[in-house]
């Protein structure tokens, strides 16, 4: 069972969005991003939700998947909303002992729940519609440059493609420590926190000793197959632009100068 | 001229104490010589702590002799700049299947080696295509492989060594976590590979049922060689495979104790047929 887990959000399904270049997707994502915080008038945010909307509508990932990114931030959210309608001063609207509510305060308490439950909109489609390799491969393509300034743009790409690789291993040979204690004995459920964190000596010793051996062996298996290092070497699947990634760049440049336009015009 | 040559192989594990100053020295592999022949199958028997998987990791420079000289293909192991040829020469496959497989979909493991070895990308995909179907794992090239049972994993970790084209696979107890499934599986994939492709492999174990098909077969005790043959000669000698705490299979365990007991069998018989025909004699 706790084989079947999926690293990340990817939701696998066959649309054009999902087959775009991660390399697209990532600077897609900057620039809405962007463009989000450019728009600061109704109409401009009509233009980023009419965006948004048939981006998802393309993407066929159901929009229950797309909100349940915004769970994670609600709090944070209403934090925002609250503090910008009651601190914000200018024309009041309605008072209540030191409280006080102004119109200024709650057009910009809107502007700012908009832009954060966009960003995070915007930026789960990327991640539900790549998987975490190609997301991998395409920030390692990204950051190439940084090379140059001596960041092992490479080495940090091949640990995360190997994290996640593992990632399931370990879970499985977690479970496996915990039943084997429980059998002898390991309470991992009652007591207060302090315990329980306490009782989870016994899983993280035996956890830690066995992640350091396979990351030897694996060493070494990949030592015996050849490899050292980003160097000379070549890709099995290299990230090659196709005719729908230029269309989608130029849609994006095109959404972004709206934005930019609206902006200098003031709509 | 053998594709693999040693002489007078030895090597010491060390011990250091904090100041790193050798506390103790341990010799693991001593005054070995080997020549094995291109395209041969090659056994390595050995109980745990002989020394074989020592001698295995030294095949492709993995480690270096402490002494004495091993050849791959008539480059010697210890200089640096043959090191990647060697490595691409002599493929290895290690015991732990789920610690050699390094993609997180079987297609591009294989393809790892390829990639590390600088192959422009549609000879990749030709060679991982190849050793796929070479290894018989093609139907699951797009699967990922931590859902793959134990002799499948071997398996794809063959076709990664495979799709370096070497010239040599070394195989250190590839069966040891394998259900008899698995092992059986493992084990004709990679006859299979030794028969059609010629390639040579040398396959290290303490199961003495994978070796009877083997050309040739070193028995290692303590870090040295103590008996090579054919298996039928090493098998013949069940007494002295005893203490070096080796089992044999049980037929011939069986044909051993009838010759014992006077039954006029010759020693040494390997399969069941063979008991079977020379006991109807």
């Amino acid at each position: 069972m706790i084989r079947d887990i999926t690293i990340g959000q990817y939701y696998p399904a066959d649309s054009l969005i999902h087959k775009l270049d991660p390399r697209t997707k990532l600077l897609g994502t900057l620039m809405f991003i962007v463009s989000v915080f450019a728009f600061h008038t109704f109409w401009g945010y009509l233009v980023a939700t009419v965006f948004l909307g048939s981006v998802i509508l393309i993407s066929k990932v159901p929009v229950k998947f797309i909100f349940k990114g915004l769970k994670a931030i609600f709090v944070l959210l209403l934090f925002t909303i609250v503090f910008n309608i009651i601190l914000t001063p200018g024309e009041v609207l309605w008072r209540w002992g030191f409280i006080k509510v102004t119109k200024e305060g709650l057009v910009l308490a809107g502007r700012m729940a908009i832009r954060l439950i966009y960003l995070v909109i915007g930026s789960s489609i990327m991640t539900l519609t790549t998987t975490p390799n190609q997301l991998t491969d395409g920030l390692e393509r990204q950051l190439r440059p940084l090379n140059k300034i001596h960041v092992p743009v490479h080495e940090i790409a091949m640990m995360m493609s190997i994290a996640l690789r593992f990632i399931p291993i370990l879970l499985e040979e977690t479970d496996k420590i915990m039943k084997a204690q429980i059998a002898r004995g390991a309470d991992f459920e009652n007591g207060n926190l302090i315990q329980k964190a306490k009782n989870m000596v016994p899983l993280l010793v035996p956890l830690f000793i066995s992640a350091f051996r396979r990351a030897n062996d694996l060493a070494m298996a990949m030592e015996a197959r050849c490899y050292h290092g980003g160097d000379d070497r070549t890709q099995m699947k290299p990230l090659k632009y196709a005719g729908r990634d230029y269309a989608a760049y130029g849609i994006l440049t095109g959404y972004l100068a709206i934005a930019i336009l609206f902006r200098v015009v003031g709509i | 001229m053998g594709i693999i040559k040693a002489f007078k192989l030895g090597f010491d594990y060390f011990k250091y104490d904090e100041d790193g100053n050798v506390q103790e020295m341990q010799r693991a592999v001593d005054d070995i010589n080997l020549d094995i022949e291109a395209g041969s199958f090659v056994a390595i028997l050995g109980h745990n702590g002989s020394g074989k998987s020592t001698l295995a990791k030294q095949l492709n420079a993995l480690l270096l002799p402490s002494e004495g000289t091993i050849w791959v293909d008539d480059m010697d192991t210890s200089k640096e700049q043959e090191l990647w040829k060697i490595r691409q020469k002599a493929g290895m496959v290690f015991q732990n299947p789920d610690n050699q497989i390094i993609g997180t979909v079987v297609e591009e493991d294989v393809g790892f080696g390829p990639e590390n070895m600088g192959v422009p990308t549609e000879d990749i995909w030709k060679r991982v295509g190849d050793s796929l179907r070479k290894t018989g794992m093609t139907a699951y090239r797009h699967h990922s492989p931590n859902k793959l049972s134990g002799g499948q994993k071997q398996r794809v970790a063959i076709a990664g060594v495979m799709a370096m084209r070497p010239q040599c696979i070394v195989l250190d107890e590839p069966t040891a976590m394998l259900d008899p499934n698995g092992r059986h599986e493992v084990l004709e994939a990679v006859s299979e590979l030794n028969k059609k492709e010629n390639v040579t492999v040398i396959l290290i174990t303490h199961y003495m049922e994978e070796v009877i098909h083997a050309d040739k077969v070193y028995v290692m005790d303590s870090g040295k060689i103590v008996m090579q043959g054919t298996p039928r000669e090493i098998f013949s000698q069940v007494e002295r495979l005893k203490e070096y705490r080796l089992d044999v299979p049980q037929v011939t365990l069986l044909a051993h104790e009838l010759h014992e007991a006077g039954v006029d069998i010759p020693e040494g018989i390997l399969t069941t047929e063979e008991l079977v025909s020379a006991l109807c004699q």
